[in-house]
Order: C-alpha cells, then structure tokens, then sequence
C-alpha cells in the first residue's frame, strides 16, 4: 500500500488547545475598571509646631459638618445634599465681592495675568458614626462645585471644557479654583446640628 | 461492473472549521491585552458607592489598595460582622498600615514613589471612624495621594 504522500498535520486539536487557553484566562483575571475620586491628604501635623486657628478668618471657612444620623449641616444651618453644590459655587466665585464671603488675593497666573484668586477653605467634619457613603456624597458635590466653576471657566476664556485642554492650561485654571478642602482633625460632633 | 456511484461525501458539504482556531485566538488576544491577574482574593464584602466625579484609574502599577468592609460569611465567625480592614490577603489592624506602606514603598523605585496612589475601596455602609483612622496612618506615613474607589454615576441617580 503505497503511503499518501503527504502526511497531513491534525489541526482539529488546535482549537482545544486554544480553548483551554482562553478558559484560564477567563478565570483567572479580572477586568478590573476601578474608578475612584482622587483627593490628596493634607500632610501629618507636626506636633512641635503649635496650631493657629485664629489665623483663619471667619469668612474664608465654609465649615460642612455631618453628625451621626447622617443630617449635613452648613455653617451651623442645615442643608440637603443636592443644595451643596450651588452653595459651595457661591462661596468660592463670590462674584459680587460679598463680604460674607472669602476674600480675594491678586495671583500671577499664566494665561490669566493678574487674577483675584478665592482664599476660601472648606472644612469638611464627619463624627464617627457618620455613614461613609454620606461622606462620600457630600465630597463628591463639593468636588463637583469646583469641576463646574472650573469648567465653566475654561469655556469663558478657553472656549473648551475643563478636560479638553491641555496640561498648562488645565494648570492654569486649576490655579484659579483651587480644590481647598480640608478635612480637620477627627474629633466628635455634637448632636445638636441638624437634629433639630 | 457497474460503477457504483459514490455517495457523496456524506450529504451536505460540512462547514469549514478551519477558521475556528483563528476566532478563538482572536478572543484570547483580547483577553490577555485588557484583563490583568487577579492578585488579592477580597475576604470582605464590599459594596461600592456611587459618585459623580470619578475618573478612571492611571497607571494601574502604582496604586495598592486597602479595603474595608465586612468579612465574608466564611470568615464571619472569627472576625466579626463590623467592617475590618483588609490588606493584600491578610486581615489587619489600623497600626499595620504604616508597616504596610513603607513595605510597599521598599518594592517601588524611587521616582515611582512619589507618585504612589492608596486606593480605599469601603463598603458604603461603614462609618466614618474606621475611616479616618486609616487616613491619619496614612497621613504619617506620608502616603498622600488617596482615591476613593466608587462606580461612576449620572446625576439623575445619584439624588
């Protein structure tokens, strides 16, 4: 019996082998799209340097505190989470120069020139108790108050949205609505706020 | 004789699966590209919250997460049903973060250090206490670019 010529390779068993393949990188990996809220922390506190609080007047601090049961609290006053944002963008563009509002300091920005930059602070207070998604909220609509002034802007002078531009000019008018949030150090807060 | 005329090669010509292999190490491609190993098995339910101004994360190589949430049903009766912290495989207290940072720091070079991230991806319902403790470690150990790990959202739910 005369062999057949050409011996030909079984492809059949290459697809298994790429089954197998593709089954353990099914299991074993994970498409892992975590997106998150980028915040930098202030740096620790330096226990030999002795903490002046008076320095800080009374109109540049929006003080946001959230007690136990969750209620938020603006200046003493309560608020609702979907009025933050508005009240946070007053407080930092203060357009009519409010003296009730945060002053304003002439800076030297690139594209900008001599431009009236807020020295308005959020302080941002939770209890221990507090829920952390209710934290979580009230950050992300501060954080959202400073992306919409500094959209809003961008389009004024740049024509573009805030994350359209480029790196400098992203720089540049970051520098203009700076993300001042601070959070103080833990300490407990008193029921009274919002309870009422 | 009579020629028996052949059958056919079994009715209908059978599709060709040639191609079959080809399809299939297309899809491994794929998966090799956008999928990375997973490297900490999660011992603590954590449900994320929702925010509106998140961005996606960069540079996936330079964050180390820490997780905080409730341990899972196997591990419920050593641990407890409050939220403990979790860091890479192991259980851990609020005084291993510093230890853990600077370990982490030692695998890094030291450009990268700088611009190291600490990923906190906490279940929605703990409270705040456990949280801050893990910010002022972190705090002294200078790791101070933090994200918050939450699913992105549109405004309309998040009210």
């Amino acid at each position: 019996m005369a062999r057949r010529p050409l011996q030909e390779i079984n492809a059949g068993s290459m697809a298994d082998i790429a089954f197998l393949l593709l089954i353990f990188f099914l299991v074993t990996t994970t498409m892992s799209t975590n997106t998150g809220m980028q915040r930098k922390l202030p740096p620790p506190p330096d226990p030999k340097q002795k903490i002046d609080e008076t320095k800080v007047k009374e109109r540049n601090v929006m003080v946001v505190l959230i007690n136990k049961d969750n209620n938020i609290a603006i200046k003493g006053k309560p608020i609702q989470l979907k009025d933050i944002c508005e009240k946070t963008k007053l407080f930092f563009s203060n357009p009519n120069n409010d003296t009730n509002l945060p002053e304003k300091k002439i800076k030297d920005i690139p594209f900008f020139g001599k431009y009236p930059v807020s020295k308005g602070v959020v302080s941002l207070q939770t209890d221990r108790n507090t829920n952390y998604e209710k934290y979580l909220q009230v950050n992300n609509e501060l954080v959202r108050a400073v992306n919409e002034l500094r959209d809003e802007k961008a389009k004024e002078k740049f024509g573009m949205k805030f994350d359209d531009l480029d790196k400098d000019k992203q720089k540049a008018v970051a520098k203009v609505y700076p993300l001042n949030i601070s959070e103080a150090e833990p300490r407990r807060i008193a029921a009274g706020v919002g309870g009422k | 004789m009579a020629k028996f005329a052949r059958k056919g090669k079994g009715g209908t010509p059978a599709i060709s699966t040639a191609s079959l292999p080809d399809i299939v190490f297309m899809l491994l491609f794929f998966f090799m590209t956008v999928t990375t190993m997973k490297e900490v098995d999660l011992k603590v339910h954590i449900s994320k919250p929702k925010a509106t101004e998140v961005k996606k994360i960069e540079n996936k190589a330079l964050v180390k997460y820490i997780n905080i949430g409730v341990p899972i049903k196997k591990y419920q009766s050593k641990y407890g049903k409050e939220p403990v912290i979790q860091l890479n495989d192991a259980f851990a207290n609020v005084d291993d973060i510093g230890p853990w940072v600077d370990g982490v720091r030692a695998d890094m070079d030291a450009e990268n250090r700088s611009k190291m991230t600490t990923a906190l991806k906490i279940d929605k319902n703990a409270k705040m206490g456990i949280v801050t403790d893990v910010k002022q470690e972190l705090r002294k150990a200078k790791a101070l670019k933090i994200t918050y790990i939450a699913d992105k959202t549109t405004k309309k739910d998040f009210f």
